[in-house]
């Protein structure tokens, strides 16, 4: 359920069905069971409805090279029978929105990859869609080229527009989301506002490496305030329910009067990556069928 | 009126001109043909036929005439053919993705793409009759205005409606196909009966039974009657054959190649709504 104007931001591994989902609701594949409603039509009976009412950015470039950046907006503006004057006025605002007024006679393929995406992303806004699909928009861009697309992004949103993403960019998925879900098997493991998702896993985390990492583990697991303990190579994470900076004192005073030595500290507010990560139960590249199981019985328990 | 097929022919005669070498080889390429083959064939057999009896009475056509019937026939043929390869391009590079989930209709993509590959036709028909003219083809002998008008528009009728037909035939099988290579080599495969089992470089007359009765259902057969009898005319030799067109046969031509370009529409129909492009 995304809620009309908010940025949805949709999380998963490879593999998770991301883009599957994202197909099926913009009608490029149909829906094998159970049903989903765009704007008010159903995926099932009314897919040109649907069509009228989206726009989408695709996770790989689909720009004609061969066209140039005013043709390929014209192009589009035509393919959903926008009236000649709304389509040249539209055009012109979003070549200035996007900034490539300077490139309108340019052929796609003397772009560079932020400027292509860009276009596709002034695209997907040519027909004033409710719903914009973009999938993974920021792929491959340097940071000032995502940072200018963040933008365009909460600008379109602000005017209406509701955002359907998918990124594997955790920290994209934070700053611009109203809300987020991590799906992973094709099932929604769990979904909420980023300051939740991150609450929910524990506040704080502390990364230790000491002279006895499984003595440490021992004597921080008696704190009411750690909520759990993770093994890394080198070192240990404690997850704590409270705010870190005033427990880390008391916790080297414990190790250390528990002889144990603190060669590395490092506090951590949570990330999405963590809260990713926590869900998934896996990096993002793991493709083990064993812990994929554990996520499916996560995501029945709740 | 949805006219989204007009944006796919805008898009797709777009492309056409702006790629200068493919426009400038589709347009001198067929010339070529009729300049060497034509030539090289014409002197051939013109010599070869030059013993035969002149039938009394009859206009007496050379070689390089009667084929630059077949020529024009042979290049609506091969461009037509090709014509869909910009559809399996698209859905390769996902650019076909954008037009799918869009509000057009498939339907107008068949259309918009039989459109534009049927203009290609007419430009390259006209630049092969223009450019015959200068090399000597008898056609039009003898026409007032309004018979070459007439002849004309014939013969763009009949070049129009037999590139639809192959236009969405190779429209259905560029969407079917997953490589170019694989395109190219069906669609190789299938100029060649196409091409030989027509009476367009040479009469058809004292073929075998088999490969007569091929040519009798082979489109390409009925579009060089259709060429023939609106350029040259209705009674003239070739090659010491008589040939006649009635109008009925004509018509029957004509009949032939909208059954043909009409199933072919509905095969190509058929083809798009089977297509997944994710």
């Amino acid at each position: 359920m995304v809620i009309e104007g908010e940025i949805f931001s949709f999380l998963g591994p490879n593999g998770a069905g991301k883009s599957t989902v994202i197909n099926i609701l913009t009608t490029l594949l149909p829906i094998q069971k159970g049903s989903a409603r765009i704007a008010g039509f159903d995926v099932k009976t009314d897919p040109e409805k649907i069509r009228e009412s989206i726009g989408i950015v695709f996770q790989e470039l689909t720009l004609d090279r061969d066209m140039t950046v005013r043709e390929i907006l014209e192009y589009h503006g035509r393919l959903y029978s926008m009236p000649k004057t709304e389509r040249q006025e539209r055009i012109e605002e979003l070549m200035k929105l996007v900034e490539l007024e300077g490139k309108r006679d340019t052929l796609t393929k003397h772009l560079s990859g932020g400027m292509k995406r860009r276009l596709e992303i002034a695209r997907g806004l040519m027909t004033r869609p409710k719903v914009l699909f973009m999938d993974e928009p920021t792929i491959g861009l340097d940071p000032q080229t995502r940072i200018r697309i963040w933008d365009y992004m909460r600008d379109i949103n602000k005017q209406g527009t509701t955002i359907f993403l998918t990124t594997h960019y955790m920290d994209e998925a934070d700053q611009l989301s109203d809300r987020i879900s991590i799906i992973d098997h094709g099932e929604i493991i769990v979904t909420g506002k980023p300051w939740e998702l991150k609450n929910a896993l524990g506040e704080d985390l502390i990364y230790l490496e000491t002279s006895d990492n499984a003595a440490a583990s021992g004597l921080l697991k008696e704190l009411s305030s750690v909520r759990g303990i993770r093994e890394k190579t080198k070192g240990i994470v404690v997850m704590v329910n409270v705010d870190g900076t005033y427990l880390l004192p008391e916790i080297m005073d414990i190790l250390r009067n528990g002889g144990v030595r603190v060669k590395a500290v490092n506090l951590k507010k949570p990330s999405m990556d963590d809260v990713f990560v926590h869900y998934t139960g896996r990096e993002l590249r793991d493709e083990g069928a064993e812990k994929g199981s554990v996520a499916i019985m996560r995501a029945g328990r709740r | 009126m949805n006219t989204g097929f007009l944006t796919i022919y805008w898009r797709d005669m777009l492309r056409f001109v702006r790629f200068r070498t493919l426009l400038f080889a589709s347009l001198v390429q067929p010339a070529l043909w009729l300049a060497f083959f034509g030539i090289a064939m014409s002197n051939n057999f013109d010599r070869l036929t030059a013993t035969l009896p002149v039938l009394p009475g009859i206009r007496a056509v050379d070689y390089l005439t009667f084929i630059g019937a077949g020529v024009i026939a042979m290049t609506t043929l091969f461009t037509s053919l090709f014509g869909g390869t910009v559809l399996l391009f698209d859905k390769n590079w996902g650019l076909m993705r954008e037009t799918l989930s869009s509000p057009i209709p498939r339907i107008h993509i068949i259309i918009g793409i039989g459109l534009s590959g049927m203009t290609k036709s007419f430009i390259q028909a006209s630049v092969i009759l223009g450019f015959g003219l200068l090399l000597g083809v008898q056609f039009f002998e003898g026409y007032s205005l309004m018979q070459l008008l007439v002849s004309l528009l014939g013969i763009m009728l009949f070049v129009g409606v037999f590139s639809l037909g192959f236009l969405f035939l190779s429209a259905a099988i560029a969407i079917s196909m997953e490589s170019p290579e694989g395109m190219q080599a069906v669609i190789t495969l299938l100029t060649m009966p196409f091409f030989f089992t027509s009476n367009a470089l040479y009469p058809v007359s004292s073929f075998p039974p088999l490969l007569r009765a091929l040519s009798t259902i082979n489109p390409l057969t009925h579009l060089v009657n259709g060429i023939r009898y609106f350029a040259i005319g209705n009674d003239f030799s070739a090659i010491g054959i008589h040939y006649v067109y009635t109008q009925s046969e004509i018509l029957v031509s004509f009949l032939a190649l909208l059954a043909f370009a009409g199933i072919m529409f509905l095969i190509a129909r058929w083809r798009f709504s089977k297509v997944t492009v994710t």
